[in-house]
């Protein structure tokens, strides 16, 4: 009931109702709560006919950048279990300020 | 990009599952972790993330389905509403197949009553628009992520004058089911998986209290593998060093706030109550119903419902001990025999979401 998946913004009306694409799927959605501005293009998270947040891909970029980062210095042996939470803190900090926190 | 097999890519699974091993080898025993949410509950078992950490990381399957914790006199409320001359009564799927105390919504939709499972809750609005004659009873289910969807349908059913649309309001936060397992002695929890979509609406900020108040790490968690793995390896940190932080790893969809505009919308229109959950008992405060200016749409209150004795569950089902976390399907007599997602005997077998379902579907062994 919860697997919301990533879906991209095609189409918007002036209902303030989005078309969007989930793998390779279209469906109408309402944008009702979300309260910034969504264009198109936008990758939003969609629940049972609702666009409940915008996807920070940049975000998503990042942390996919990073474990990445993690399996290649597991490999290579250097990974350093002093940074307690894989580096994402250090990561989250430089973002918060992006993200008005 | 691709926001969803990036995150399944198996070579990052597997490296995350080597690193999770690697690190808590110095542990002294395997570590429990809770997973709060049954959609993580899915993920793990679909992706048998459990079985590449066997041994040192311990799932226990939290509470976090709506489905599973509806207990047997709000779904004999749903019969009794559904039942009624006049009435279309809506709801999501997987309510249907739940058996109340002597039958279910998907019995009496075979007995002719017009009872219908919506794909949106915005289907509610658009089916009393089109029966104006029918009174439209939509039931509510669901955790923090689908309260404001209940919010938005009431705020534009007031708004249109739409009059023939009430609701039965079932929904429920995850704090205190947690609390109540929390003060069960027969519970080990090390850490929490940290739902994804609930906290899309309440923020992070809002489980720092939890973890606090337990002594115990949470990790908001997305539901793809590469996040479970993720969040699993940062519990496990968290442990070692015995920190009892808030760690957001889904960050890519959660803020510190959440969705205050969603927040909004259920305080407008909502306020805490008692809630009867299936394996926990009544809790204060842990569900919502409809202010008292808003009776007129409330379903409970505008149709009288008969207070029926409590029935009890099924004798062998032990659907309450597996939300407590303090067993698991495969200890059930009835698992994969008398009970089977076909003819489900307890909530948890009959919700996609329920943890005896994810294990018939994805797990036999054992069974």
């Amino acid at each position: 009931m919860c697997l919301s998946i990533p879906s991209k913004v095609i189409e918007i009306d002036e209902n303030n109702y989005a078309t969007v694409e989930t793998l390779g799927v279209k469906r109408q959605v309402t944008l009702d709560l979300i309260a910034e501005p969504v264009s198109v293009g936008d990758y939003v998270l969609i629940h049972v006919g609702f666009a409940m947040e915008k996807i920070d891909t940049k975000i998503a970029l990042e942390s996919l950048e990073l474990y990445r980062q993690i399996a290649e210095d597991m490999e290579s042996g250097v990974i350093d279990e002093r940074e307690g939470d894989m580096g994402l803190a250090s990561l989250s900090d430089r973002l918060s300020t992006q993200k008005g926190e | 990009m691709d926001l969803i097999n990036d995150y399944r890519n198996s070579e990052l699974i597997l490296a995350l599952a080597k690193q999770i091993k690697a690190e808590a080898a110095t542990l002294s025993r395997p570590i429990n972790i809770m997973e709060i949410c049954g959609g993580h509950t899915h993920s793990i078992m679909k992706f048998a993330l459990g079985e590449l950490v066997e041994g040192v990381v311990n799932f226990i399957h939290g509470p976090g389905c709506p489905v599973c914790i509806m207990p047997v006199s709000r779904i004999d409320e749903a019969c009794e509403l559904a039942s009624m001359q006049g009435v279309i009564f809506c709801t999501l799927a997987d309510m249907l197949r739940v058996p109340g105390s002597h039958t279910s919504l998907l019995k009496l939709r075979g007995l002719g009553h017009d009872i219908r499972a919506l794909y949106t809750p915005l289907d509610a609005l658009k089916i009393a628009r089109q029966n104006p004659d029918k009174n439209v009873i939509f039931f509510a289910i669901g955790f923090e992520t689908t309260t404001p969807m209940s919010a938005v349908i009431i705020q534009k059913a007031l708004d249109e004058g739409v009059k023939n649309l009430y609701f039965h309001i079932n929904h429920v936060t995850v704090p205190a089911p947690l609390r109540a397992i929390m003060a069960d002695k027969n519970v080990n929890i090390d850490g929490f998986l940290g739902p994804s979509h609930v906290s899309v609406i309440v923020g992070s900020n809002a489980y720092k209290e939890l973890a606090l108040e337990f002594k115990r790490p949470i990790a908001i968690s997305g539901f793809e593998p590469v996040d479970v793995m993720a969040s699993v390896l940062n519990l496990i940190r968290q442990h070692k060093r015995a920190s009892f932080e808030v760690f957001n790893e889904y960050k890519r969809a959660v803020s510190a706030q959440g969705n205050v505009k969603a927040k909004e919308l259920v305080a407008k229109y909502m306020r805490p109550c008692t809630f009867e959950w299936r394996g926990l008992g009544e809790i204060d405060d842990s569900g919502l119903c409809l202010k008292d200016e808003y009776v007129s749409i409330d379903a409970r209150r505008v149709f009288a419902l008969q207070k029926e004795q409590a029935t009890k569950e099924a004798k062998a089902c032990i659907c309450g001990q597996i939300l407590r976390g303090v067993s698991k399907p495969p200890e059930c007599a009835l698992f994969a025999k008398a009970c089977t997602p076909n003819s489900p005997v307890g909530a948890c077998m009959v919700s996609s979401e329920g943890a005896c379902a994810a294990y018939y579907k994805y797990q036999r062994r054992g069974a």
